[in-house]
C-alpha cells in the first residue's frame, strides 16, 4: 500500500533523495531550494540515511564534488535554484561531457537580475543546452516521482547523462499538498543498485576522467553525447512504464489534458499547468474545449510526437516562464514551432507568451486572456501578434 | 627507516615517462617525488587543476597516470577530489570498497592562490581525508606566463610586463602557506625539490598519511616563465632555500618546525639574478628594487622565525 501524506515539493524531494539514499549529496543554500539540503542533512544527523551529506562553500563547488563523487563510483546528488546553478555553468556541462549520470533538483527561480527570488524558468532554460536531461514537474507528487525514476533514466548504459528534476519555486517546493509516497522498499528495489562499468575507486582497473580532448577524437566524444541524448527517448519511457506498475501513476513525454475534439491548446510547463487545466476544465463545462499539453520533458526535446500531437490543432498558445531576449520569442516557442515546422505541421496558428516573470502571479483569468485569444484566432483565421506578454504593465 | 634516495627511486613510478611537461621543468619532479611517498598497496584517486600539469599529462586517448586521475575544471581541484573522497567514504561504510586509497589534488598556483581558492578553502575546512600539493611556479604559465597572486614582486610576466614607467609585477606575492595554517588543519608544509629530495618526500608522506586534510605549498619553478637554462632547475630550487625566498617549513597541529635555517643565508639577489624574469632589476639606478626585495625577505623569514620560537 502506497502512503499518504501531505508535504511541500521540497520535503517530497527530500523524501525522494532521502529513499534513494544515495553515497553523496553535495549542497549548497540557496532559496528557494534550501530545504531540501536542510531536510536531507537532518536524515543523515538522525542516521536514516548512510549518505556523505558534503555542505559546501558555494554552487560551484557543489557540482564539482558531484563530479568527484559519481566519477569516483557513488552516487551523487545536489539541489539548487537559480544564481546557484548559474554558478554550476561550467560544471553542468563538464558532468554532462563526462557521462556522469548525477540527478540534481532545480527548483525553479528567477535569475538574477535583478535579483528576485520568486518563480520562473530562467535558470533552466538557461541550462537547457549544457547536456542534462531535464524533467518538469507540476506538483508535488510528480516532483517526487520524477526524482525516483531520474537515476534510472540517467544511469541506463545507452544514456550515461545527468538528470535535472524542475519544479516550482515556492509553487510547489513550499505549498504543501496531498501526496501518494512509495514504500521504501519498492523505491529501493525500483532504483537498484548503482554499478558503473568504470570508476576511480575501482583499484583492480584505474581510470582518467576529463582529458585534455583534441580535434582529433572531441568530435567523436560530442557526438556520443548527443546519441546519449537522443537514446534518453525510449529509455524515460521504459522506465514511466515501470515506474507506473509500482504506482499506477502514468508518465509520458508529455500529458495532453481535455485533448478530445479540442481545437485550440495551450503548452507549458510546471505548476502553471493546474492552473490551465482548472480553467480548461470551466470552459469544457461552457462547452468551450481547450486542451492543456504540460511538457514534462524538455530535454531530450520529444519534437516528432509534439509535432504529431499538434497537428490536429487550429490555434496554439506556447507559454514561455522565461525571456530568450531574441525578439522573437521564448526558448519553448522556438523549440515547438521548430519542431512543428520540420515535421510539415504547417496548419496550426501559433502565438508566443511570456508570463509570470520574476514570480508574476498567473491567475486563472490571465489563463482566461489566452484561451479566448486562441478562440478569437481560430474565428478570424488571423494573428495579429506572435510574440506577447501575459500580465505586464506596459 | 632513513630516507634513501637510491632505494625511494626504485619504486614504480605513478606518473610515467612520455607525458609533455617541459625539460627543466619543477612541477613532474614535484608530483614524482609526491607519489612515491604512497605505499605501493595503497591505490590513489588524483586530481589536477586545468594548468600544464593537466593539459601536458592526459592527453585523449593517453594518460601518464597510473592511479585513478580526475581533471574537472581550473578552479575546482580540491572540491572535485573532495567529492571522490566523500564518496569513498559512503562507499567503505557500505562495504563496496575494501582497500584503501588516498586523495591528491594538484594544482598550479593560479589554480590554487587565486581561481580555486574557495574550493581548496572549503575542501580544507570541512576536513576530508585529502591532501592538496600546490606546485607553485609563480604565474599563470599555461596560458602564457601572466601574473597570479603568487608572482614574486618585479617579476616580468606577460601581464606584469617590465615597461618604461613600471618594473614588473608592483604587489607582494600573497602568502598561501600562512593562509592554509590559519586553517587549523592538522598538516600544512612548505617545500621544494632540493637535494636529495629528503623533504620534498617526507612531507608528502606525512601529507598523504595524516588523518584529515593537509597542505603542500612546493616551489616549482619554470624555465619558460622564470626564464633560466633547463639544466639549473635543481640550482634554482636550492638559491631559493638559501636565501629564505622560499623556507622549508612545516606546521603539524598548529605547531611551527622551520625544517632548514642556512648558516650563511645568501643574498637573496643571488637567487633573482639567474633569472630571466628579473632582469630588469639588475640595469644601473633599480638597486632599490632588490634592495626593497631583500628587506621584504629578511621581514617574512624573521616572521616565521618568531612564530616558531613563540608557539613552540
Amino acid at each position: 500500500m502506497s502512503i499518504r501524506e501531505r508535504m511541500s515539493g521540497n520535503e517530497a524531494t527530500a523524501v525522494a533523495m532521502k529513499q534513494i539514499n544515495p553515497d553523496v549529496v553535495a549542497a549548497f543554500p540557496i532559496t528557494p531550494s534550501t530545504e531540501v539540503p536542510q531536510y536531507f542533512s537532518t536524515y543523515v544527523a538522525d542516521g536514516v540515511v548512510d549518505s556523505e551529506f558534503v555542505a559546501v562553500e558555494s554552487e560551484h563547488s557543489a557540482l564539482s564534488a558531484c563530479v568527484g563523487a559519481q566519477a569516483a563510483g557513488g552516487r551523487a546528488m545536489t539541489a539548487t535554484s537559480a544564481n546557484g546553478l548559474a554558478l554550476m555553468w561550467e560544471i553542468l556541462y563538464i558532468a554532462a561531457a563526462s557521462r556522469l549520470p548525477i540527478v540534481m533538483a532545480c527548483i525553479n527561480r528567477a535569475l538574477s537580475g535583478p535579483i528576485n527570488i520568486h518563480n520562473d524558468h530562467s535558470d533552466s532554460m538557461g541550462a537547457r543546452d549544457s547536456g542534462w536531461i531535464q524533467l518538469y514537474s507540476e506538483n508535488n507528487q510528480e516532483a517526487y516521482d520524477n526524482m525516483l525514476m531520474a537515476h534510472r533514466i540517467g544511469e541506463h548504459p545507452d544514456v550515461l547523462l545527468p538528470v535535472m528534476v524542475c519544479q516550482d519555486g515556492f509553487i510547489t517546493s513550499h505549498a504543501i499538498e496531498n501526496i501518494e509516497l512509495i514504500e521504501d522498499d519498492k523505491v529501493k528495489a525500483f532504483v537498484g543498485e548503482y554499478k558503473p562499468e568504470m570508476y576511480l575507486l575501482n583499484k583492480d582497473n584505474p581510470i582518467a576522467v576529463g582529458p585534455l580532448d583534441h580535434f582529433t577524437h572531441c568530435f567523436e566524444h560530442k557526438r556520443q553525447q548527443a546519441q546519449g541524448m537522443v537514446n534518453a527517448k525510449k529509455v524515460i519511457m521504459e522506465v514511466a512504464e515501470e515506474f507506473y506498475k509500482i504506482s499506477g501513476r502514468k508518465y509520458e513525454f508529455f500529458e495532453e489534458y481535455n485533448a478530445d475534439g479540442a481545437e485550440a491548446a495551450i503548452i507549458l510547463l510546471n505548476s502553471t499547468a493546474g492552473t490551465a487545466k482548472y480553467v480548461s476544465d470551466k470552459y469544457k463545462a461552457q462547452g468551450k474545449k481547450i486542451a492543456v499539453l504540460k511538457l514534462r520533458v524538455f530535454r531530450p526535446f520529444p519534437a516528432d510526437e509534439l509535432a504529431e500531437a499538434l497537428k490536429k490543432y487550429k490555434a496554439i498558445a506556447i507559454m514561455d516562464k522565461s525571456e530568450g531576449f531574441n525578439a522573437a520569442g521564448g526558448p519553448l516557442f522556438t523549440e515547438v514551432t521548430s519542431a512543428m515546422y520540420a515535421k510539415g505541421v504547417l496548419s496550426p496558428k501559433v502565438i508566443n507568451y511570456i508570463y509570470g516573470l520574476g514570480g508574476r502571479d498567473v491567475k486563472t483569468t490571465d489563463i482566461e486572456i489566452v484561451f479566448n485569444k486562441l478562440f478569437e484566432i481560430i474565428n478570424t483565421d488571423k494573428v495579429d501578434s506572435v510574440y506577447n506578454y501575459l500580465g505586464v504593465r506596459e | 627507516m632513513a630516507y634513501k634516495l637510491k632505494e625511494v627511486a626504485k619504486k614504480p613510478e605513478r606518473l610515467t615517462g612520455g607525458h609533455r611537461m617541459c625539460a627543466g621543468c619543477g612541477a613532474p619532479v614535484v608530483v614524482r617525488q609526491t607519489l612515491r611517498a604512497l605505499k605501493p598497496e595503497d591505490h590513489a584517486v588524483i586530481g589536477a587543476a586545468t594548468g600544464c600539469l593537466e593539459v601536458s599529462t592526459f592527453i585523449y586517448p593517453y594518460t601518464a597516470w597510473r592511479d585513478s586521475f580526475i581533471h574537472n575544471a581550473f578552479e575546482n581541484s580540491g572540491a572535485t577530489v573532495a567529492g571522490a573522497e566523500a564518496a569513498y567514504k559512503a562507499m567503505k561504510r557500505r562495504g563496496k570498497i575494501k582497500d584503501d586509497t588516498k586523495f591528491i589534488a594538484f594544482g598550479g598556483d593560479g589554480g590554487t592562490y587565486d581561481i580555486g581558492l574557495q574550493s581548496l578553502s572549503g575542501a580544507m575546512e570541512r576536513g576530508h581525508d585529502m591532501v592538496y600539493v600546490c606546485y607553485d611556479n609563480g604565474a599563470y604559465m599555461n596560458t602564457g606566463i601572466q601574473r597570479s597572486s603568487a608572482t614574486p614582486k618585479y617579476a616580468d610576466t606577460t601581464t606584469s610586463p617590465a615597461g618604461r614607467k613600471e618594473h614588473g609585477k608592483q604587489q607582494w606575492r600573497k602568502d598561501l602557506t600562512e593562509i592554509m595554517v590559519n586553517h587549523h588543519i592538522p598538516y600544512v608544509a612548505q617545500t621544494a625539490a632540493i637535494g636529495n629530495m629528503k623533504d620534498l618526500y617526507e612531507k608528502a608522506e606525512k601529507a598523504i598519511y595524516t588523518q584529515g586534510p593537509a597542505f603542500l605549498n612546493v616551489l616549482a619553478p619554470c624555465p619558460r616563465g622564470w626564464q633560466y637554462d633547463t639544466p639549473d632547475l635543481m640550482e634554482i630550487n636550492k638559491l631559493a632555500i638559501e636565501t629564505c625566498f622560499w623556507p622549508l617549513y612545516e606546521v603539524i597541529d598548529g605547531k611551527y618546525i622551520i625544517n632548514y635555517k642556512p648558516k650563511n643565508k645568501l643574498p637573496v639577489e643571488e637567487f633573482l639574478k639567474v633569472q630571466g624574469r628579473f632582469k630588469h632589476l639588475f640595469r644601473p639606478g633599480n638597486e632599490q628594487m632588490i634592495e626593497e626585495i631583500q628587506r621584504e625577505v629578511d621581514k617574512r623569514w624573521a616572521e616565521l622565525i618568531t612564530l616558531a620560537e613563540e608557539l613552540n
